[in-house]
């Protein structure tokens, strides 16, 4: 280890990681009429325009004072058209009064016309609505007038409701204009100077984790080399570990459901978005570049690491591939195109969207790409998973394709010895993946069922809410906040190892009917328990090797890690006939027995 | 139901209590003065390094014992009365047996320096004896090392993780050369070296010198060299853990002398492991076996014997492994440090000089006698069939890449061998036939 070199390292990724975060606060805000005019066309923009007046000419120093005034600001532009357009409460009344002239309280359609004529925009539309929602009821006879008040008050109630998500800004949109609304506002230094801030952030920390990376590998020779994993903070769930994962679980919390808060970093963006498709970032182009970066830069940390592994160097290097084409460029590539900017290596069910109608639609609406697009899904989760896997064991997937075990076999890499190996984490793994799998399987039931039918109910229960729970649960809390988040505390595979659906799919199929297994060296083991504890799957990998057994575990994403520091060439990674998988456990060297 | 009372939890007393668990009912208590738990012995160097921690050195879960009916006891057995077929336990009583296993292990060998005895001058065996390390080690700047065998150099690695200075005191001409042959040995040399460590070949220690503490200031080698430390680690070996026998009736010489059954010349007692001396050495074989390898076949085969079914010690074709730093060692079947009269070989190197294939065969049968692997992975069933067989050396090279367990992708090296044997018997040339690798997933 070349001290000097790390020393200095860390020393400028430390700098590049605080203007980094400092960045978040390097802005001013200040409204302008231009920016709101981008932002669309039609009434709910003009009430916008009429309700930010306030803030015009405003500079803020925060943008959390910003945000707090501009979604007001939006509160109020809903406000004033719901105001608008409410059809008065009242109206019930008189209307089954009129309709009660004759005693016979029988609904007609023309007392609206009567009693709210459309003569301008508000009353086109409430007279509009009105019939669109009591047509049915139109000489239907009541027998009391406080029957028919109570029937036309829910209607009113209903078109009232409306209002906020037909014309104002519904919660989706609200959200994305604040977003874009935040963005567009930022003025200062950072944003005249994005590219010397690009460079100050992400240059200096990925010039210092190279100058870093470059004094711990540069005069040692290649070998196993963990030493200190389980003194050092940051490794062993000590207080850098925490601060980490907190600061990650944080990022995620923020990237999911508050991006406006993060418009600066997505502002830093700009430039590199701009190269690759032509358009302004979005919060999901700042995701996709620091996954990117992430598996690049720590992938080239591992091969330095494994330098003398030539099975870990190409499989890191086919990660690293995967994610930056196949994640990231190709799909800005596409929408930059105009297509359908998908993920060719992503397979449902982890892709848990692909049978969502969006999708779907969208896909059958995009001529023959969209077409193969759709078969080329459909083809990897039939044919693809079983076949691969019966020859590779799902490590295919798991440890040389996939963008989630992308970044954990990468940036994931020293938190690896944090898995729980214990048989209750394995009982526990059992049924929480297997849920999950169940789980997406119910999702994409259910909007495979509105999809075709068009109905929104299955069994009682809504499809829609089967949806974003799954959304919430599952893509988010447990994919994002937990699988990554918690690496410095549960180690790099959370998410993998737990929750994912294919990941239980591929596993399913490893475990039955695969040529895949780990063989163990006849006698060689000495239980040193490198294996195990390195495993990041949990696998007590020991178990087997100290009593010769073969290890056939549907979990084993087929890293190789296991094999790389066993101190004794007792495990090997194959692939062979499917005879002697399963072998009996035996121990070779005493002929006693 | 007989009760069994082993003292030793290390690998060979542990293997013999599982395997009597698993053939029957009896009561089993395993005494121990170390530690709570069987933990793993050859994994001490990692728990120093930081590769792991204590508990991850444990191959069972510690609700296994209690699960398996097999009773734990932690304390230090001060001497065992065979006639009334008890053991005393230092201040904590004493525990009845019907049947007695001595699985003891050894300690490490002193040989009787002056200032051995000082603070900061420390054997590696025991769990304790880590811990002193890691108390002697905290902060200094320089340890020497005495004594070039495989407990040597871990230590050698385990300081150079704390960017310890190293020092290292060999008394033979090349590292570990009683054992290794020449070349591996000299690529030990050179990998030590690699890492910066200080070997001192052809040096002893003469005298460990203390400073006004207590603790150690420096040494003495042979030639009179005083070397400023702060620690200086004896690896000179280990030899059994008997004195505590010294008083009984069971006979000891080195070790506790036993026959192939690990009788004692006391009924119902029995020793296994490091500590058991066979009265007659197996042939090819030591006299005491000190690996983990042969601890865990002693209580296997002991086990048996114990449930009925009188059972000989009768080990296959020997085999063996270590790490020197980043080289991994492999040997299979009896490779000498010098080939004996009636033996031949086929040697290859690597150009870089950190990987080695030894392949001995005998001279006038050709038939495989051993292979020792430095840097490469062989396969322990291949060449145990092949050694039991008796195949012949043309049969091993013309079939070695089946031999071969590398990770997938390695570079294989069987073709340069065949070579050597090809331009060795030039009447006899062979071919390379076998796949491995990727495509061979289509082929077998
Ligand atoms: C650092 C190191 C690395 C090694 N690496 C390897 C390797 O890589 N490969 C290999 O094959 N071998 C290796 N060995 C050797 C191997 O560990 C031993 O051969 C093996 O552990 C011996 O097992 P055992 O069961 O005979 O005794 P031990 O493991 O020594 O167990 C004996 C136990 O008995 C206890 N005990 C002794 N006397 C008493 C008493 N009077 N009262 C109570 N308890 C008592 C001791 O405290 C100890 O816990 C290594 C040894 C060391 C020290
Ligand atoms: S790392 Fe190797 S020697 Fe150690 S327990 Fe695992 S298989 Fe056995």
């Amino acid at each position: 280890m070349n001290k000097y070199f790390t020393f200095t390292g860390l020393g400028i990724f430390i700098i590049g990681f605080f203007v980094f975060v400092g960045s978040l606060t390097m802005s001013d805000y200040q409204l302008s009429e231009i920016i709101i005019k981008d932002q669309g066309e039609g009434e709910k923009y003009t009430a916008l325009m009429e309700s930010s007046k306030s803030m015009m000419g405003v500079t803020y120093q925060s943008n959390i004072a910003f945000i707090n005034d501009l979604r007001t600001t939006i509160e109020n532009a809903n406000n004033s058209i719901i105001e608008k357009y409410s059809i008065s409460m009242d109206l019930a009344a008189k209307i089954s009064e009129r309709a009660g002239e004759d005693e016979k309280f029988i609904y007609k359609q023309s007392i609206i016309d009567e009693l709210l004529p459309a003569v301008d925009e508000a009353s086109t539309y409430q007279n509009k609505s009105l019939k669109d929602y009591t047509g049915w009821m139109e000489g239907k006879k009541y027998s009391t007038k406080e029957a028919l008040t109570k029937e036309l008050t829910g209607s009113i109630q209903s078109i009232n409701n409306a209002i906020s998500y037909q014309i104002a800004f519904d919660s989706y949109s609200a959200k994305n204009l604040v977003f874009s609304i935040t963005k567009a506002s930022s003025l200062g230094i950072l944003k005249g100077n994005l590219k010397l801030w690009l460079f100050l952030s992400f240059g200096l920390m990925i010039i210092g984790a190279f100058t870093y990376f470059y004094g711990t590998y540069s005069d040692v020779p290649a070998g196993i080399k963990n030493n200190q994993i389980f003194m050092d903070a940051i490794t062993n769930k000590g207080w850098l570990g925490v601060a980490l994962g907190t600061f990650m679980i944080a990022f995620y919390i923020f990237l999911y459901f508050y991006p406006e808060y993060l418009t600066n970093w997505v502002l830093l963006m700009d430039p590199i978005s701009y190269k690759l498709n032509g358009g302004p970032a979005s919060h999901w182009f700042l995701y996709g570049f620091l996954y990117t970066l992430a598996v690049g830069v720590m992938g080239i940390r591992m091969i330095l690491k494994y330098r003398h592994n030539t099975y870990q160097i190409i499989r890191t290097i086919s990660v690293i591939l995967f994610q930056t084409a196949f994640a990231f460029i190709i799909p800005e590539i596409l929408a930059a195109l105009n297509k359908p900017a998908i993920d060719f290596k992503n397979i449902w069910p982890l892709d848990y969207d692909f049978f969502y109608s969006y999708n779907l639609n969208e896909l059958m609406e995009s001529g023959f790409l969209g077409w193969f697009m759709l078969g080329w899904g459909l083809a990897l989760i039939i044919i693809a998973v079983p076949v691969i896997t019966y020859f590779f064991g799902k490590r295919w997937y798991c440890s040389w394709v996939c963008g989630c075990g992308g970044l954990a076999e990468t940036l994931g890499d020293p938190f690896r010895q944090l898995s729980n190996k214990s048989l209750k984490a394995w009982k526990i793994e059992r049924w929480m993946i297997y849920s999950v799998l169940i789980f997406a399987i119910i999702n994409t039931g259910a909007v495979l069922y509105t999809f075709f039918t068009g109905s929104y109910s299955l069994l009682g229960i809504s499809t829609e809410s089967i949806k974003t729970s799954y959304g919430f649960l599952i893509s988010s809390m447990f994919t994002g906040v937990i699988g990554t988040g918690f690496y410095p505390l549960m180690g790099n595979r959370v998410w993998c190892r737990f929750g994912c659906p294919l990941a239980a799919y591929l596993g399913i199929v490893q475990r039955f009917k695969s040529r895949f297994r780990i063989t163990t060296n006849g006698g060689q083991c000495i239980s040193c328990g490198n294996c195990s504890t390195y495993c990041e799957m949990g696998i007590d990998v020991r178990w087997y090797a100290q009593r010769g057994q073969n290890i056939v575990r549907s979990s084993c994403v087929g890293c190789g890690i296991c094999s790389a520091v066993c101190p004794r060439g007792v495990l090997r990674l194959e692939n062979g006939p499917e005879k002697d998988r399963l072998n009996v456990p035996e121990l070779i060297g005493n002929e006693s027995l | 139901m007989k009760n069994i009372v082993i003292i030793g939890n290390g690998i060979s007393g542990i293997t013999a209590a599982r395997n009597i668990r698993k053939l029957s009912d009896h009561k089993i208590t395993v005494i121990s003065a170390e530690t709570d738990h069987f933990f793993s012995r050859t994994a001490l160097m990692y728990i120093y390094m930081g590769h792991m921690k204590y508990e991850h050195t444990k191959p069972y879960e510690d609700w296994f014992w209690e699960k398996n009916k097999i009773n734990l006891v932690r304390g230090l057995v001060s001497s065992v009365d065979t006639f009334q077929k008890k053991v005393h336990l230092k201040n904590t009583g004493e525990i009845e047996y019907d049947i007695l296993i001595l699985g003891v292990g050894s300690k490490p060998n002193k040989f009787g320096w002056p200032g051995q005895g000082l603070n900061g001058v420390q054997g590696m065996y025991s769990y304790q004896n880590l811990e002193n390390i890691e108390i002697y080690t905290k902060n200094i700047d320089h340890a020497v090392i005495v004594g070039g065998g495989l407990i040597g150099i871990e230590l050698a690695e385990m300081l150079l993780s704390r960017n310890i200075r190293v020092t290292f005191l060999v008394r033979e001409k090349s590292f570990w050369n009683i054992i290794l042959p020449p070349e591996e040995s000299e690529m030990i040399n050179r990998h030590i070296r690699e890492h910066h460590i200080d070997l001192r070949l052809e040096t002893e220690l003469k005298e460990i010198v203390s400073d006004n503490d207590g603790r150690v200031r420096a040494i003495i080698t042979g030639d009179g060299e005083e070397m400023l430390c702060q620690f200086v680690g004896l690896t000179a070996g280990v030899s059994p853990n008997i004195d505590f026998l010294k008083d009984s009736n069971i006979n000891v010489q080195r070790g506790i002398v036993v026959n192939k059954y690990f009788e004692t010349n006391i009924p119902d007692v029995y020793a296994i492991g490091d500590c058991a001396q066979f009265e007659t050495p197996l042939p090819d074989r030591r006299p005491i076996e000190q690996v983990w390898y042969t601890g865990r076949m002693h209580g296997e085969t002991l086990a048996r014997t114990i449930c009925g079914e009188k059972t000989a010690y009768k080990p296959g074709p020997w085999f063996n492994s270590a790490k020197f730093l980043d080289i991994e060692y492999q040997v299979y079947g009896i490779i000498n440090n010098h080939l004996k009269e009636d033996e031949d070989q086929i040697y290859w190197e690597h150009e870089n000089g950190k990987h080695a294939i030894r392949i001995v065969y005998n001279e006038s049968t050709l038939k495989l006698i051993g292979i020792n692997l430095m840097g490469v992975r062989y396969r322990h069933d291949v060449i145990d069939r092949w050694l039991k067989d008796g195949i012949e050396v043309k049969n091993v090279i013309s079939n070695l890449k089946k031999a071969n367990f590398d990770p997938e992708f390695y570079k294989e090296y069987e073709d340069e061998i065949m070579n050597i044997y090809n331009s060795k018997f030039p009447n006899d040339q062979l071919n390379s036939t076998s796949k491995r690798g990727l495509l061979a997933v289509f082929t077998n």
